[in-house]
């Protein structure tokens, strides 16, 4: 029987090669903080409360450039929606958990806590699924706490003409690649990046972009399915 | 640009983000038993959300940095955001994405 530390250990391993994208992915998220006029503590409030990195990113450039706080919080709720397709895909593992654990799991539920507990499950029925979960879940959420109060930290001396900002669009570029996984997902990625620079080209107000861009990219990634181009 | 709402407000965004954030992320971890499946075409749509919501933060600051349209090789940000998406189609990782983005950028900027 394997014991519950060692599952937990085992989800730390898991998550440890995750680390050195999650480390430099923090550090801009919380150089992007203090570029745009918050703090310290907003940039540790952000990862701690909210805890979802791309929707961070997003939602302190939106601040940056003064957008509607309806925009600013519904762009945030757009871009985790795809963790209700984690939530639902690893709940059955977690229906005995109590409902303490349970809220634990979920505020812990990323990407790659996700994606290392669901690969491990599937392997090994034997695992202490918690254990693991949480091994990986808590210390990237270790890292990510450390590393965006570093960056902020370290943003404010960061000379403006080196192009930091730069590095915000660079990480989402690194989570869009391996999102293309078949022509309709090609056509969500096409037809939302055009879509949102159209948006932004035309001066539509109120910083609609991620959100007129998730829906009509999601539809064109439905329509290229339905014609059979899911190839 | 720095922004133009107060501590306070930004508070707000954060608790009202983490709120909703920690719903969603709950949502079927807590309902299963009651919903055990997302509905198809929910779950359908649910997979491209991804592919739309990255794009939609990736294209406009590589093809229209200062918010007109500039599609050509004088575009430091765009040359430099291809070399990078080589970079993440190659190695699928976010820091070898980042050094190279980056260090195109400083070469294009500061070299060429």
């Amino acid at each position: 029987m394997p014991t519950v530390s060692s599952d937990l250990l085992d989800g730390v391993r898991a998550a440890g090669p995750l680390q050195l994208g999650i480390a430099p992915f923090g550090l801009v998220a919380g150089v992007a903080a203090v570029e745009q006029g918050l703090s310290v503590a907003h940039a540790l409030g952000f990862s701690s409360l909210v805890f979802a990195g791309a929707s961070q990113l997003a939602m302190i450039e939106l601040l940056g450039a003064d957008a509607p706080l309806a925009i600013v919080v519904g762009t945030a709720v757009v871009i985790n929606l795809r963790t209700m397709m984690y939530s639902a895909s690893i709940a059955p593992y977690f229906r005995d958990l109590t409902a303490r654990s349970k809220a634990l799991a979920s505020y812990l539920l990323t990407d790659q806590a996700y994606a290392v507990s669901i690969a491990r499950y599937g392997r090994d029925g034997e695992t202490d699924r918690f254990a693991y979960y949480f091994g990986a879940g808590a210390s990237l959420w270790l890292v990510w706490q450390v590393t965006t109060v570093a960056g902020a930290l370290l943003g404010s001396g960061l000379p403006p003409e080196l192009g930091f900002d730069f590095a915000a669009p660079l990480v989402f570029l690194a989570l869009l690649v391996p999102t293309l996984k078949d022509r309709a997902s090609g056509a969500s990625c096409l037809v939302g990046g055009l879509v949102a620079t159209g948006v932004v080209v035309a001066g539509v107000p109120f910083h609609l972009d991620i959100i007129v861009a998730a829906v009509v990219g999601v539809l064109a990634g439905l329509a290229v399915e339905s014609l059979g181009g899911d190839a | 640009m720095p922004t133009g709402y107060d501590s306070a407000t930004v508070w707000l965004v954060i608790a009202l983000a983490g709120v909703l954030t920690f719903a969603i992320r709950g949502s079927f971890i807590y309902l299963f038993g009651r919903i055990d499946d997302v509905p198809p075409a929910v779950e359908s749509a649910l997979e491209y959300v991804p592919a739309a919501v990255f794009a939609a933060l990736v294209f406009p600051p590589l093809l229209a940095p200062a918010g007109d349209l500039a599609v050509s090789v004088g575009n430091e940000k765009l040359v430099a955001g291809a070399l990078a998406a080589l970079a993440a189609w190659y190695t699928e990782r976010v820091l070898a994405t980042i050094l190279v983005g980056m260090g195109a950028l400083w070469v294009l900027r500061f070299v060429v």
